[in-house]
């Protein structure tokens, strides 16, 4: 059997020194009618090498197109390295450090990765990861309400202009806790937060306010305002981020006159690969106040019996294994590969190498943007600065063009027009600095094709 | 030294950026980052020395015996990972279309159906991105239910008293109280008390079984009866999977939401803490409300199941589709195994649990439940060490280290004082079995002879043992660089 | 073998109880408490002007091991609590009757200290706990 060692002399033995005649009779405590099913509909085992050809099939059937799509994933360069250290047996087969002793590995390089992040969000304090961007705004939030002083109302101001599934993900993580989340209406020509109707909420107890940036559209909200608004209005702000975009832009800890008190996002572009969606990471940093309040796993530097400096685990006391009913989260593990991974990618990058990253993912977006304008019948909806991404109103029904631009091995972005509806046929163009100029071609090429196809049967 | 410390101003990993930097001119000053944030500067060669030295200070199953308890640490197979990052896999864009996806959605939709069949449930969502977020979806569904039937007084969650954490809180998560219920002296739930303690505010219970004791939970059927003409439903917590993969189903104990830790049972890759999946299944009536997405074969095609097709869904837990490539690893690995394979998963992790109790028990250490079958873990208490020698179960777990094995799990479950859970697991070889008995007889000697040598333990590792009052009084948790 | 003063009162959840003779009355945690929980490293007080009903979580004290609720025994507002305790939670390790207190109150109802154990009452309950 795969992976399982036992020789027949040695199960013999060992069932001897046991005093049993059987396996089976280990189980004698099992009632016996519980034990009785087949398993038909799990296949039989199959050797490494057939699987592996299974595998290669599937891979290859979902290969080799073109991708223009972003919408919270994003495909960066990796250095090589990254992977094939993170995947050395030492860091992917290594459990949570709990022995800090014999972790002192992934310790360190967890302390590295808060360091990291928070020079980068320059905020005070990281913790080592959650699952991902999108419950770690619905911890985010959670935290908002536990650490607030000033406010009792428990609402939660969340831009319309956020990732919808991060906005599902928020709801269903906090509907049970008599937190109301209040949607924040946007701009139809800029595409950002509506200050006009954030004004409306002047006056009004509001617990915190989340700040995308940039925003799904790809736009970069006025977030100094946006944070300045809160103050004044003792509500406390998450800001939600892209990392890379914050080798370039303005980052949350210096937004408006104080900073946010708590920013997380998503940690995939920083060296993790697009994979179906997971496993990510998400971030949280905060203001050092909230410290305390931060869930998740934390690694603090400390010393050992001679002095020497070492890492381990700490403020567990907050955590469930621990507090049990009373804890800041349910959460038990942290993404470790992905935080190893990250952690050097960014070592590897530097402050330098991720702007260039980022610099680059806008100047090739900027240039996609100009060329999509060209086409007949193709608009560019948002007059804004924006990151790497853009909103195009297009002159036939998105997913009819996705579906056939697909047909070409081009898949053209992200469908807006379920969730925006008030868009019209709006689509989400995204570029990274690994495009190339055949992909740009060819997508620019299989659309044309496609709008001129549906506007002469249109016509006809 | 941190990489930080590594740094000389200017050095760069040449190779791995942009040639130039682009110009941000068309992009307002005032939303530009203002000062360059402080990243190590150092040179491609440094990160890769740096970050290989530092995976050789840890433990892994790769390197060492792991036995700990109710984490599962066998064998991560090679394969899984090499083959779920294939690319096809490892660039898919979660958004691509259902065309460009069938590939991997057949994998995704295997898996369900193999999971189910193995558990004994009617229906799967692989969404959950860990057991807690597992549990948290299984608990929620519990409420979704209760709620839809306006059955709005059960208002309690029961659990046992050696509940893993996570459960009760994932049960406050969802707005419920949670009431604790014994243990008796053989380890099985006090079914009297659980009778007393059932009523109109019931919402549910949270059991693990085999339980957080290392034992069978002999009376499943009969708490599965109680908890049920009560009205509430019952929640597994498959923490401990691996004792009966392919030997007893939770669906047929009557279990109506399970959560697995495919980190546990299916061998995808603890990397240091993470990332798990913790798919759930239910029994019919739970059904409406998985949380989405989830892959359904229809005409020959592979198809999302979104908010549409589920209007009761309890929503979504995260972006996207889940821990996509963790999935995958369980994929690969259930594929290696089969239906025989995962049959003898049971078999073989509690041969080896029982062997080592035996064998841990004609060295003189004390199990928790010595007239119990040792299910895949076990627990020995060291409380009469602790006592007579002044030699508690850390200083052993430290000392272990010296031998070069991973300590078992310490000081959980909380009800037994000074305790080693002990999990082998299937993929360990006799021998590996042996030479832990061995170490643990050393060290008991050691104790009796000279227990300084075992309390200031480990003495080997990188570091001696660390201060954490200190890690927590004195909070340093982030490197401040010396900004010029 | 913990320390239990004569002249203080206590309650079953190991807090004790200074009357101050002005209808206040000053808080803490006893020897026994300290004890158990292990080295504190952060403490969380209640805030000057909150006000507690007696049996109601006052507070949290967190140790490496374990963060534990305290309770407060009396009914009233709270007048002033142990700034120390921010900096040096230890104290409460060090000295839990004296420099180590954890916030005066202002009690609404005096009655309620009859409902407290003297020493000999608060021993037979730490007796019972260390079985």
């Amino acid at each position: 059997m795969p992976f399982i060692p036992h020789t027949e002399q040695e199960i013999r033995s060992m069932l001897d020194t046991i005093g049993v005649d059987s396996i089976n009779q280990l189980f004698d405590e099992i009632p016996e009618e519980l034990t009785r099913f087949s398993l038909d509909a799990v296949p039989e085992g199959m050797p490494e090498m057939d699987v592996a050809n299974l595998m290669a099939q599937r891979a290859q059937q979902d290969a080799g197109a073109y991708s223009f799509i972003g919408a919270g994933a994003y495909d960066h360069h990796i250095p090589a390295a990254v992977w094939q250290i993170a995947t050395r047996g030492e860091f992917y087969s290594a459990y949570t450090p709990y022995q800090a002793e014999a972790s002192q590995g992934t310790l360190q390089l967890l302390y590295e990765f808060q360091s990291m992040m928070t020079e980068l969000m320059a905020m005070d304090a990281s913790n080592a990861s959650l699952y991902d961007g999108a419950s770690a705004l619905g911890e985010a939030i959670l935290m908002a309400v536990r650490a607030t002083r000033k406010s009792k109302s428990r609402k939660i101001l969340l831009p319309k202009t956020l990732h919808p599934a991060y906005r599902a993900t928020a709801n269903a993580i906090v509907k049970n806790q008599n937190i109301e989340l209040i949607e924040l209406p946007y701009d139809a020509g800029t595409g950002r937060v509506d200050m006009a109707a954030l004004a409306s909420y002047e006056g009004e107890d509001i617990t915190a306010m989340v700040i995308n940036q940039p925003n799904f559209f790809g736009v970069i909200e006025d977030s100094d305002a946006l944070v300045n608004w809160a103050e004044a209005n003792n509500a406390l702000t998450i800001g939600v981020v892209n990392p890379l975009a914050m080798s370039i832009l303005n980052p949350p800890g210096e937004w408006g006159e104080k900073g946010v008190d708590i920013c997380c996002g998503e940690g995939q572009p920083l060296g993790i690969p697009l994979s179906s969606g997971g496993p990510y990471y998400g971030f949280l940093t905060c203001r050092q106040a909230y410290v305390r309040q931060m869930p998740g796993r934390i690694i603090g530097r400390t010393v050992d019996l001679d002095g020497k400096t070492g890492f381990s685990l700490t403020l567990q006391a907050r955590e469930q294994h621990i507090r049990r009913s009373k804890a800041t989260s349910n959460i038990c593990t942290n993404q470790g590969l992905m935080v190893t991974a990250s952690t050097i990618h960014m070592a590897m990058l530097g402050a330098e190498g991720l702007a260039r990253a980022a610099a680059a993912s806008h100047a090739k977006q900027a240039d996609l943007e100009k060329a999509l304008s060209e086409i007949d019948g193709v608009e560019v909806i948002f007059d804004s600065p924006f990151y790497n991404e853009s909103v195009v109103r297009l002159p036939m029904p998105v997913s009819e063009l996705i579906n056939q631009v697909a047909e070409h091995n081009v898949l053209a972005g992200f469908d807006l027009s379920e969730h925006y509806p008030e868009l019209g046929n709006a689509l989400l163009v995204c570029s990274t600095e690994k495009q190339t100029e055949q992909a740009v071609a060819a997508l620019l090429d299989a659309m044309q094709q496609v709008i001129t196809q549906h506007t002469n049967s249109s016509a006809g | 030294m941190l990489i930080f410390e590594m740094s000389s101003a200017g050095r760069r990993a040449q190779a791995q950026s942009p040639a130039q930097m682009a110009a941000l001119d068309d992009s307002p000053a005032g939303l530009l980052r203002k000062q360059t944030h402080k990243l190590p500067e150092v040179s491609e060669m440094q990160v890769v020395r740096h970050d290989t030295q530092l995976s050789q200070k840890n433990f892994s199953i790769d390197t060492n015996f792991y036995p700990l308890g109710s984490c599962t640490m066998k064998y991560n197979p090679r394969a899984c990972n090499s083959l779920s990052m294939l690319p096809g896999l490892a660039d898919r864009h979660p958004y691509a279309p259902e065309s460009h996806s069938q590939g991997f959605m057949a994998c995704m939709y295997d898996l369900q159906e193999m999971l189910k069949e193995v558990t004994g449930m009617k229906a799967v969502s692989l969404t959950p991105m860990a057991g807690a977020q597992g549990e948290f979806a299984g608990v929620a569904m519990i409420r979704a239910y209760h709620d839809q039937n306006k059955d709005t007084a059960r208002t309690e969650i029961l659990v046992p008293d050696a509940a893993h954490g996570t459960n009760p809180a994932s049960a406050v998560m969802c707005g419920y109280k949670v009431k604790e219920i014994p243990t008796d002296a053989e380890g099985d739930l006090d079914v009297d008390k659980l009778r007393e303690a059932v009523g109109p505010q019931t919402a549910g219970i949270m059991l693990t079984n085999s339980s957080t004791l290392g034992v069978f939970e002999r009376r499943i059927q009969e708490i599965a009866a109680i908890v049920h003409e009560a009205g509430g439903l019952l929640y597994y917590d498959g923490a401990n999977l691996n004792a009966i993969l392919g030997k007893v189903r939770p669906g047929d104990m009557g279990f109506d939401v399970i959560h697995m830790n495919l980190h546990k049972t299916f061998s995808t890759p603890h990397g240091g803490g993470g990332p798990g999946a913790g798919p759930v299944g239910v029994s019919e009536r739970l059904k409406p409300f998985l949380p989405i997405p989830m892959v359904t074969h229809e005409e020959g095609k592979y198809r999302w199941l979104t908010e549409k097709d589920c209007p009761q869904t309890i929503g979504r837990l995260s972006a996207f589709a889940g821990n996509a490539g963790i999935l995958l690893r369980a994929y690969i690995y259930a594929r290696l195994l089969g239906r025989e394979g995962m049959t003898r998963v049971a078999e073989f992790s509690t041969l080896n649990a029982n062997y080592m109790l035996k064998k841990m028990q004609e060295a003189g250490f004390v199990a928790a439940f010595a007239k119990r079958r040792a299910t895949h873990e076990f627990i020995i208490t060291l409380k009469r060490q602790a006592k007579e020698l002044d030699v508690n179960a850390m200083d052993f777990a430290k000392r272990l280290l010296d031998y070069g094995v991973h300590a078992p799990t310490t000081y959980f479950p909380l009800l037994i004082p000074e305790c080693f859970l002990i999990e082998p697991t299937e993929s360990e070889a006799v021998d590996a079995l042996d030479g832990f008995i061995e170490a643990m007889q050393k060290i008991q000697l050691e104790a009796e002879e000279n227990p300084e040598l075992v309390k200031s333990a480990p003495h080997t590792m990188p570091v001696r043992r660390l201060d954490d009052v200190r890690a927590a009084r004195e909070l340093d948790i982030r490197y401040t660089c010396n900004i010029n | 073998m913990s320390n239990i003063p004569d002249d203080l009162m206590y309650t079953d959840s190991h807090e004790w109880v200074r009357d101050e003779g002005d209808n206040t009355a000053t808080i803490g945690i006893t020897d026994h408490a300290q004890d158990l929980l292990g080295d504190l490293v952060y403490v969380e007080m209640p805030d000057v002007g909150d006000n507690l009903d007696a049996g109601a979580e006052a507070g949290v004290l967190e140790s490496v091991k374990a963060a534990s609720d305290y309770y407060s025994p009396l009914s009233g507002e709270v007048i002033e609590v142990n700034e120390d305790l921010n900096d040096s939670p230890e104290t409460i390790n060090e000295q839990p009757y004296d420099a180590g207190w954890l916030y005066k109150i202002r009690m609404t109802d005096a009655g309620e200290l009859d409902n407290l154990l003297n020493a000999e009452g608060y021993a037979a309950v730490v007796e019972a706990d260390d079985h």
